[in-house]
């Protein structure tokens, strides 16, 4: 899975998360979660979740502190998807 | 002593009503929202009839964000959100969350957390995936779960409290507010509170052998508060919420005004002298309503109705003979009497609200709503009071003022005063 294809896919975790639709819809690698899609801190660790059902993956504490920006958030997640646990 | 205080908006979530104008048509027709619920058979309850909201979880996307919505799993906090967002609306208030209105408050009860949110915390824990568990488990698990949602939807920056007093929860929070509001500590107050019966608290009643078991067949006929053949109380949930206001604040913003809360008053019986974790002591009782009768500054013989917290078990009697003396009124002389419970069953903590809800609709628009079932009194109520004070059909006349109570598990009153503003 490319960056792209994760980036897809990454929003769909996004979307219950925000209630800025439009700006999820032109996200880009440096949309930071909480300053441009204002989500709620505290649900960051609803979307590491999200995303470790959603790519079958496990983000440990360590990692899930660096997903702040979407670019981020595709880093952890395709380091983790190509090197399974 | 102390400022005036005002009835400007109300919001309901009941068994036999989703919104105020259903609930009115529903208490002026006697339409019970008592239904047998099939799971209870399979747990194999004695009960297996409840009063059970149809409520609609989509008409929250009206209520608060999506994001909020989605996660939100506690019934409870659900109808509580709705019925306190409604009475806000009802009052002409919009909702606006830019600002925090410092001079608002909120004191909304509840009896126990969504034991279904406790029970998926339970289960991951358990199963060592407390890792799964989200950010949205301890704001829904937590009692004041309801009341940090809906101050938080409407901005509100007063006091904020939730309280818990078992089946005067309701009633004890409109006394709170109504307090806060007479002394000067708060302008205005989105007063109620809300109850989910959910299988493990119906299951406890169940086994305490309180609950209504030989109409299960015909559930529209469970719930028989008063009546010689009631055989226990049918639990209920819902949620009820009033906005209480200072008179000159109500008055200055052109509030369309319900009715006055001229009064209340809680207090225990200590659990002595015929008091009891599950009962009732008459001293406490009778005090209670003479207080709050104190407090409201009227007569006694000024009550046309009393809503009654009268459940459908043994106690009904017992609560009718403190009424006789807490009043000083008997036979033909004692006022209207009726119970919502008849119609909705026993909401618990919401019981209070939702019939303060009904109670303020009876002084609006002038009439008693009937006791539905109530085809055979209990002897000794009618040797003290008298048939004709206990309508089996709704009786249309100018009410007044009437007198509400309810009483709660660990012999804890509370009673209220309203009356035409």
């Amino acid at each position: 899975m490319d960056r792209k294809e994760i980036l897809v896919e990454l929003k769909k975790v996004l979307t219950p998360y925000t209630e800025n639709k439009e700006m999820l819809e032109g996200i880009s690698e440096q949309t930071d979660l909480i300053k441009d899609l204002k989500i709620n801190s505290a649900n960051l660790v609803d979307i590491i979740i999200d995303a470790e059902a959603q790519y079958n993956i496990e983000i440990d504490f360590d990692a899930a502190e660096k997903m702040y920006n979407v670019g981020n958030c595709i880093d952890v997640i395709s380091d983790k998807i190509n090197k399974p646990a | 002593m102390g400022n005036r205080v005002v009835i400007t908006g109300l919001g309901v979530v009941a068994p036999n009503g989703l919104n105020i104008p259903d609930f009115l048509h529903a208490i002026q027709n006697g339409v019970s929202g008592i239904r047998y619920v099939p799971e209870y058979e399979d747990l194999k309850f004695n009960c297996q009839v409840a009063g059970l909201p149809d409520f609609e979880w989509e008409v929250l996307h009206n209520y608060i964000s999506e994001t909020s919505l989605y996660g939100l799993k506690g019934k409870g906090i659900a109808y509580g959100i709705k019925a306190a967002l409604d009475a806000w609306m009802d009052a002409g208030n919009p909702i606006v969350t830019d600002q925090t209105l410092w001079e608002t408050g909120c004191v909304f009860g509840s009896s126990v957390a969504d034991t279904d949110v406790i029970k998926n915390a339970i289960n991951r824990v358990d199963a060592r995936e407390s890792k799964k568990l989200g950010s949205r488990v301890v704001e829904q698990i937590m009692n004041s779960g309801v009341t940090a949602y809906i101050s938080g939807r409407l901005g509100l920056g007063n006091k904020i409290i939730n309280n818990s007093a078992a089946c005067a929860t309701g009633t004890q929070s409109i006394l709170m507010g109504y307090e806060y509001i007479k002394f000067g500590m708060a302008k205005r107050m989105l007063v109620g509170s809300c109850e989910f019966v959910d299988r493990y608290v119906f299951g406890g009643f169940d086994s305490m052998r309180v609950l209504s078991r030989k109409f299960n067949d015909q559930p529209e006929r469970a719930s028989r508060p008063m009546s010689a053949t009631a055989g226990g109380f049918v639990p209920g949930s819902g949620a009820g919420a009033l906005i209480l206001e200072d008179l000159d604040f109500a008055l200055a913003r052109g509030a369309k005004i319900y009715g006055e809360l001229k009064g209340g008053a809680t207090n225990s019986g200590g659990q002595k002298n015929g008091g009891s974790m599950t009962a009732p002591g008459p001293d406490g009782v009778v005090r209670c309503i003479r207080e709050a009768i104190a407090d409201a500054e009227i007569d006694p013989k000024e009550i046309d109705l009393i809503s009654g917290h009268l459940t459908a078990t043994i106690a009904d009697k017992l609560e009718i003979q403190n009424w006789v003396k807490a009043l000083g009124r008997q036979g033909d002389g004692f006022p209207l009497v009726n119970s919502l419970k008849s119609m909705v069953g026993h909401s618990l903590s919401a019981a209070g609200s939702i019939e303060m809800v009904a109670a303020v609709l009876q002084l609006k628009h002038n009439f008693a709503h009937a006791n539905l079932n109530l085809e055979d009194p209990i002897p000794e109520i009618l040797d003290i009071i008298g048939e004709k004070n206990l309508p089996t059909t709704r009786v249309d006349k100018e009410i007044n003022t009437i007198a509400k109570a309810n009483f709660g598990f660990g012999d804890v009153n509370a009673c209220l005063v309203i009356s035409k503003y």
